[in-house]
């Protein structure tokens, strides 16, 4: 602030701030006003740069998918030969929900538990621990569990197959489950607890029939949320799965399973038309997958959820 | 009731009426599964350490810290020993370059539109666009991949790094070695440019969580003293959100470094150390990724001693960030999980 117009001060102390009248502005007050509208928007353009990716990304999967998918692509498998087009993923869509199926099995269970002991017991250090290290699991190189898993039991115990791949993945989603549970079941309102204990129900009761169902809609969303992920993972399920030309139903067959990302990843690598065709077909139908389950999850989560302030 | 011959310090403190008769058992049997399921995910966490390790000792051990500086990696076909020459420099430079490129152009614009959500965006733009960066996040990272390579690099990439290798490439340096051409179409940058985007929604999730913590009432506060809106933001709000930031940065940086798929279809497969950011290159997952399948058991065991080491730097990077955001509260949302 700048002070050429000072009223001086009647009994000659230091200067203070210039005296204005509230309606007069600041001499500066233009240029910082430009700097503010601009400022605003700059930082709404970031926005738009920030979407324009996700647009694009939808837009091309749209349409370059629907021209690759047809009836046969969810019946049939894909041709032996890159360059021959038609012919479908349906092995990939069938091995990537059954690996994923495999996997829910597994860290589900195991998740919603361990978020259970973090809620119910989770005060002294081996629970910060807990807390800790599945929030750093959390960022775990996909690759590097792919890699666990093939030095732990791929390569010498079982081979590749369905049940390797979807313990990778249950690996990838147990974190997310864990965090994702604890965060709902946290907000189960005490009184609920309360009021159950006050009935004489015992500690494992009160979970069972009051804590979990009211926070129900909250983990499955989460558990959704983990799916979802798991879904589009490639990188692990190629050193687990590693991929198969026909579907393939058994658990744990030792050869190998087919997975909807690395079909992609493998049409996408080839230069031959069609294969990328099929490409952008499974991109469609991995897409609308992982987005179909993350709008269903942000729905459920929207409708009835557990909230600070009670159950709605 | 037992309550009342119950030493309050006795007392359990979530089920403080909890008594003693013979149907409580179970609820001894209830804390241990429940603490049991809590040491099964710290004991895969370290069993994944220290099988991991194991399977990468062999070359460890033989290559030492060449390893890490070496920049020959020639892949020897023994199935009990190490013959080849094993020297990870080209994928820790791929990795760390493209990384680091990816937070240069992510974070500014992560901070700015995280400002613009947090402050400045009226609600019903606000909510959608939250929602919108967030779905961003849940795409596949195969679909960056694929996406990448066919669409973006040959209808944007490639104008973008034609024009930067004929103007910053034949300007001065530093930028004349770092844009030098011939451009290849793969290459560092596009796989950098390509990662930013993935790492965008993470790092705005964690800048919009950390900035709306920022005070209400010093923020009116400094309307009242006639600040404007952008004074606001650079005195109050973003003043006191350093730590969160970096936190976030950090967070994204960690996801930058072990993506894998996006990036092994983007970086070119290329082990030379290329010092232009356009020139072909390799990282550490993509090199994994690619290299698998028609290893042999010798060169399966230099891909472990890779995996450990992206394990234990991306490892580093996330404590460091968890330590960072916990101090401001933990951040949910699922762009950040």
């Amino acid at each position: 602030m700048t002070d050429t117009t000072t009223a001086t001060k009647p009994d000659g102390g230091p200067a203070g701030p210039t005296r204005r009248p509230l309606s007069e502005k600041t001499p500066n007050a233009k240029r910082r006003e430009t700097i503010d509208r601009a400022v605003s928007i700059a930082l709404a353009a970031a926005l738009a740069v920030a979407i324009i990716p996700l647009l694009l990304i939808v837009w091309q999967v749209l349409v370059k998918g629907f021209q690759a998918i047809n009836l046969e692509f969810f019946t049939e498998v894909e041709p032996l030969s890159y360059r021959a087009s038609g012919g479908g993923y349906v092995h990939g869509l069938i091995g990537t929900l059954y690996m994923v199926g495999l996997a829910a099995l597994m860290s589900v269970p195991l998740g919603v538990i361990t978020a259970l002991y973090l809620v119910e017991y989770g005060k002294g250090r081996f629970a910060a621990a807990v807390r800790f290290f599945t929030d750093v699991m959390t960022g775990i190189p996909s690759i590097f569990v792919g890699l666990f898993v093939y030095a732990l039991l791929v390569q010498p115990y079982f081979g590749f197959g369905t049940l390797m791949g979807g313990i990778a993945l249950a690996i990838l989603m147990l974190p997310i489950v864990v965090r994702s549970s604890e965060e709902i079941l946290k907000l189960v309102p005490t009184e609920l607890r309360e009021n159950s204990y006050a009935l004489g129900a015992r500690h494992w009761q009160t979970v069972f029939k009051v804590v979990l169902p009211a926070a129900l809609p909250g983990v499955a969303t989460g558990c959704m949320l983990a799916v979802a992920r798991a879904a589009g993972e490639t990188a692990p399920i190629i050193l687990t799965a590693f991929g198969a030309r026909q579907i393939t139903l058994a658990l744990q067959d030792g050869t190998g399973q087919a997975a909807l990302p690395m079909l992609i990843y493998r049409g996408a690598s080839q230069p031959f038309p069609g294969g990328i065709e099929r490409a952008w077909g499974g991109a469609l139908l991995l897409i609308g997958l992982v987005l179909i389950l993350t709008i269903l999850a942000r729905f459920i989560a929207s409708k009835s959820r557990v909230t600070p302030g009670g159950i709605s | 009731m037992t309550v009342v011959d119950t030493p309050t310090s006795e007392r359990d403190p979530v089920n403080p009426f909890k008594s003693t008769e013979r149907g409580g058992k179970v609820d001894p049997i209830f804390r241990w599964v429940l603490r049991s399921s809590g040491v099964l995910v710290l004991a895969i966490l370290a069993l994944m350490v220290l099988r991991t390790t194991w399977a990468a000792w062999p070359v460890f051990a033989s290559e030492g810290l060449d390893f890490f500086t070496g920049t020959l990696w020639s892949v020897g076909p023994s199935r009990s020993e190490v013959t080849g020459t094993y020297g990870a420099w080209p994928f820790i430079y791929g990795t760390l370059v493209s990384s680091a490129l990816a937070i240069i152009i992510a974070l500014p614009l992560a901070i700015c539109t995280a400002l613009y959500l947090t402050q400045l965006a009226p609600p019903r733009i606000a909510r959608p666009g939250s929602y919108l960066v967030e779905m961003l996040a849940s795409v596949p990272s195969i679909i960056f991949g694929l996406w990448g390579l066919l669409w973006f690099l040959p209808n944007v990439l490639r104008p973008v790094m034609n024009f930067l290798e004929d103007t910053l490439g034949q300007s001065f340096p530093p930028f004349s070695i770092l844009f030098e051409g011939p451009v290849f179409g793969v290459s560092y940058f596009a796989a950098g440019v390509v990662l930013a985007i993935m790492i965008l929604p993470i790092i705005t999730a964690i800048c919009r969580e950390v900035f709306m913590l920022a005070p209400e009432g010093e923020k009116q506060a400094a309307y009242g003293l006639g600040a404007t809106r952008w004074e606001v933001i650079r005195k109050v709000v973003l003043a006191r959100s350093v730590p969160g930031v970096v936190g976030g940065t950090m967070l994204g940086l960690g996801r930058a470094l072990g993506e894998t798929v996006a990036v092994a279809m983007l970086i070119g497969a290329s082990q030379r150390v290329g010092t232009s950011l356009l020139f072909p290159g390799d990282s550490m997952a993509a090199v994994i990724f690619n290299t698998f399948a028609d290893g042999a058991p010798e060169a399966i065991w230099a891909l472990f001693a890779i995996g450990v080491t992206l394990f234990f730097i991306t490892m580093i990077v996330n404590i460091l960030a968890r330590l960072l955001v916990w101090r401001i509260g933990r951040i949910t949302g699922d762009a950040t999980v």
